[in-house]
Order: C-alpha cells, then structure tokens, then sequence
C-alpha cells in the first residue's frame, strides 16, 4: 500500500514529529526559554548529516563546495549551541538558603 | 549501500530521534535541563557517527577539513558571547541553520543537474522549497543580527509600497521556482531564484522594528528547523525531517507565546511596522498637569529596609546598564534582613524569550526567586514595595485601563498595585511605544533619576544606614 509513497511516509514522519515537539515544548518553563532557543538552535544543526553525506560523496567540484560551506555551517551550529546552552544552563541554580518553594 | 548498514543507520538515527525528544523533555525544568542537553548532544554525535559508516561515503579528507573549521568557531563563539548578546548569537545561528539546508538542498540540485538525471515532481518541489525556507531564513537572520548588534538602526525601515514589494518578489520566486518543476534543469533562473530568495529575506526583516525583534528571533528559530526538514525531504533523510520539526515547532511555541506577550497577531508585527513613528501624542490615560513625585535615596531605603516583601521588576534597560549585579546585591542586602525579595519578570522583558532569566542567572540570582507575569501578578497587592529598573511599557497600567492606548490589551505586569513604588529611570523619556505611563505619575510612586547602576549602589547605601 505504501509502495512508492516515499514523499508521503515522510510527510507523516514530519507531521508527527511536529505534534510531538508540541506536546513536549510547551511544558518548558519560560525562565528556560533562552536555553531552549539555542538548543533548538544545535538541533536543527542536524543538517551536518546532509552535508557530511554530500561532501563524503559527490565527485563534482561545485557540488563539494556547496558541500563544505554546508558542513562548516551546520558544524558551528552543532558544536557551539551545545556549548553555549550547557554554558548557560550551568549557571541555573537554585536558592540553596530557603529550600524548594514556588 | 547493503541492507545490513542501511538498517544499522536507520536504527541508529531511530535512537537519535528518541534522544532529542527526550533531551527536550528534560528542559521542562531547571533541575534536569543540562542533563536534557547533554542527551540532545549524544543523539547529535550518535547520528553523526552512523553517517560516518555510510557505504557512499568514500572520502574523508574534507570531512575532517570542514568539521574542524566549523567546531572550532563555533567554540569560539560558545566561550565568548556574553550573555548580553546572546539573542544576536541565536540569530546569526538561526541564519547559518538556514544556510546549511539551502546550500545542501542547491548541492543537491547540481549533482543531479551534472549526472543529467531528470528531475521527479518530487524531487524539485524539496529543492525548491528547501532553497526558498533556507535562504530566507539565512538573509532574514543577517538582517536581525545586524539590528540586535545595532550595526543596522534598530528603527522599522519601510521602502515605499513595502508590502506590495515583498509580494510581488514572492510571486516572482514561486513563479521561477514553478519554471523549474518537472522540466528540464535549468541553472540560469534557478541562481536568479536564490539571489531573489535572499532579497525576500532582507524585505521581510527590515521593516521590523527593535522592540519586536523576540518575535522575529523565535519566527527565524521556527523557519531554520523547517529548513533542516526541507534539507531532509531534499536528500530522503528521517532524522533531518525529525529534528527539523521538533526545532520548527520550539520556533513556533516561542512566536506564539511573543506575540501574545506583545497583545499583537503575527501578521502585525511582520507586516505592521510597529515603532516607525506614527506620529502623535497618544492616548496614555495621563491627566493634564499630572505631577511626578521624586523620592530620595535615604527615604527609600528606609522604605526597603523596613518592608516584609518586596518585588523587582527588572526590563532591558538594567542589562544595558549592566546593573545586574547591584540589583542581585541590594536584593541580598534586603534578604539578609529578614525581606522576602522576588523577582517578576515580563515574557518580552529582554531581547529574546527567556533572556532576562538568564541574565540574571548569570549574577547567581536563583532561579526560584524569578516569576512568570501568571504566576506574580496577583501578589503585587500585597507586595510592600515594587522596584521598577529599566522597564517601561510592561508597567504600563493603560494597557489594562485605556482602550484607545496602542498598547491595550498587551499583558502587564500589575505594579500599580503595589503598596510603594519605586522606578528607578534615567529621565521622563518614554519607553519603545511612544507612550506615556501613569505608573510614574502614581501618588504610590517615587521616582528615582538615576542611571540604574547609580540608582541601585545609592539604594544600597541607604539600606545599610538602617
């Protein structure tokens, strides 16, 4: 039934993927909404799967630079919004003198 | 490829996928949210890593090349930015999110161009919307990052007939983009389409003013992981189309919860042009004549010194006088009296969603001490003193009160209904809006001209006397 229907299995896969992220970011508290961002931001780095794909493999000229501006790209999103956002979750601390509250 | 490493990859990306989702789930809170971070990276390296076992690819050398390149700026750029600049960091990443998937989804384009291949329906519709999402998002991103870092006046830029240009551009893009579905590649239109795309990206972000830039971050945030999921439809990728719609619906979430912040729909902030000016003394709610009290620092800290609970409301104007810490000492000062001191803070308080929290993070301000504007707002009646520092239009009571105000209906932070105010500012001049706030001609309130590290350190003083 679902011979050929490539383009199709994948816009289910984006659509649900899309009400999951839903469903799960909205639970984020807004004081995590900066981290959240630039979390985010490392996700969708994921395109260094793509350019890592097109660099390792195309034979062209045009196409291998294409190829590594993407893979620089997507590796600093990758590598420096991890970073960053560890950066600034490290600072999050709670109010050690009162206990939980709130 | 085999059948054997093909499933072990799918499987792998499988695990990948699991893990940015529960990565996310763990910044549900500030407890477990470095945890959530570092499962989010694991994921990354783990689909990394399985690329790397791909039949196709033969060679490695530009690879590590690239690889290299990128992580050792994006070090740089993690150890370096300051907390303050934060939402130009996310911008300029929004924009280089955005640049990968154009650039994979145009070297996707070239290959099949260069092996004479004809391109499926499918196939070219990706692409093109791959190029269009990604392009955009990385012009749209330079634009506002260009406006955050103030290198480009913050002011909304409005050419003539603005919208109608963009609209028309639009047309032309999709147009160009449609000459290239189906038929035979054609390389000439199709450059002319990511030159016309990036042109679309500046048109969009100029007429946008300063004060709405949250929305315009958290907007571009959504479009980079559409982008990555259009970069996935391009080349067939699972995991890409995942996490780009996990990143598209954090971006949406965060826009959505921006413009509500701002009382104003998406459209209008987009195409609005809020801030360029309009004109004219608007309607404030301020009587003709009104007077505002100015009090002195001693008084003041007599005030604080003696109260049982006091609220900070903190806005942009502290980070630009990198007061942050002093407001963190007097809140100590206070605290070590016996004063119950909390923090109340806006959703557009900063530059970006979230941002003021993590300012004042950063001067070990504890985070059960910051309060969401639902969760104070009822709990200003019976604060003893509210502290206003570098916030204005967020005040504003005739967002609340006047229905012919620009700002009615926006959410605000109810300080009016504290028992004492006191607002710290550097003169009378008004906030982003244009508009005056009766808060500061309030009997409850005295004004303190003062810049706001000034302000603060005399408010300091003054407590310690008592």
């Amino acid at each position: 039934m679902l011979e050929g229907g490539g383009l199709l299995i994948a816009i289910y896969v984006f659509v649900l993927a899309g009400f999951i992220g839903f469903e799960v970011i909205t639970k984020v508290p807004p004081t995590l909404h900066t981290p959240l961002m630039s979390g985010a931001n490392a996700i969708s780095g994921i395109t260094i799967i793509g350019a890592l794909l097109i660099v390792g493999s195309s034979e062209g000229l045009l196409t291998q630079i294409l190829g590594v501006g993407a893979l620089i790209l997507a590796t600093i999103n990758v590598v420096g919004g991890f970073m960053v956002t560890d950066r600034m979750l490290r600072m999050f601390r709670r109010d050690g003198r009162r206990g939980p509250s709130a | 490829m085999t059948l054997d490493r093909d499933i072990i990859i799918l499987s792998a990306y499988l695990v990948s996928a699991a893990l940015f989702i529960l990565g996310l789930r763990y910044m549900g809170s500030p407890a477990t949210a470095r945890m959530g971070n570092t499962l989010g990276a694991s994921g990354m390296l783990l689909a990394i890593i399985v690329t790397l076992i791909n039949e196709e690819i033969i060679r490695y050398e530009l690879i590590i090349a690239g690889v290299l390149v990128g992580g050792v700026i994006g070090v740089i750029f993690a150890r370096q930015v300051k907390m303050t600049a934060m939402p130009q960091m996310v911008a300029v990443f929004n924009g280089f999110g955005g640049g990968a998937s154009a650039l994979i989804a145009v070297s996707e384009y070239f290959r099949l161009y260069d092996a004479g291949t004809e391109m499926s329906l499918d196939t070219s519709v990706t692409i093109m919307l791959g190029v269009l999402i990604g392009t955009v998002t990385f012009s749209g991103s330079a634009i506002a990052m260009g406006k955050l870092q103030e290198i480009i006046t913050g002011r909304a830029i409005r050419l003539p007939l603005q919208n109608i240009l963009s609209a028309v551009l639009f047309l032309v893009i999709l147009g160009l983009a449609v000459s290239q579905i189906g038929f035979e590649a054609n390389p000439i239109p199709f450059v002319a389409l990511i030159a016309l795309c990036l042109v679309l990206g500046v048109l969009l972000v100029m007429p946008i003013g300063g004060a709405d830039m949250p929305v315009v971050i958290s907007l571009l945030n959504s479009y980079s992981g559409l982008a990555a999921a259009a970069a996935g439809f391009v080349i067939g990728n699972p995991i890409l189309i995942i996490a780009g719609a996990l990143v598209g619906a954090a971006g949406f979430i965060l826009t959505q919860i921006m413009t509500r912040a701002m009382h104003r729909s998406l459209a209008n902030v987009m195409f609005g042009a809020f801030g360029a000016g309009s004109g004219g003394a608007a309607a404030s709610g301020v009587a003709e004549g009104a007077t505002v009290r100015e009090g002195s620092p001693e008084d003041l800290g007599v005030l604080l010194a003696y109260a049982e609970s006091v609220i900070v409301v903190p806005g942009y104007g502290l980070a630009v006088a990198q007061a942050q810490r002093q407001v963190r000492d007097l809140a100590d000062l206070l605290e070590e009296r016996g004063v119950d001191v909390r923090y109340a803070i806006h959703p557009v308080a900063g530059r970006m969603p979230g941002h003021m929290n993590v300012l004042l993070a950063e001067v070990d301000v504890p985070y059960d001490r910051l309060y969401d504007l639902d969760q104070i707002n009822d709990d200003f009646e019976r604060a003893d003193v509210a502290i206003v520092v570098g916030a204005n239009d967020v005040t504003n009571p005739s967002a609340r009160e006047v229905v012919d105000s620009p700002i009615y209906g926006m959410p605000i932070l109810n300080v009016d209904h504290a028992r004492n105010i006191i607002v710290l500012k550097r003169s009378m001049s008004p906030g982003f809006a244009g508009i005056d706030n009766p808060l500061f001609y309030n009997e409850k309130t005295s004004m303190l001209f003062a810049d706001a590290k000034d302000g603060l350190n005399r408010l300091i003083e003054a407590v310690q006397e008592n």
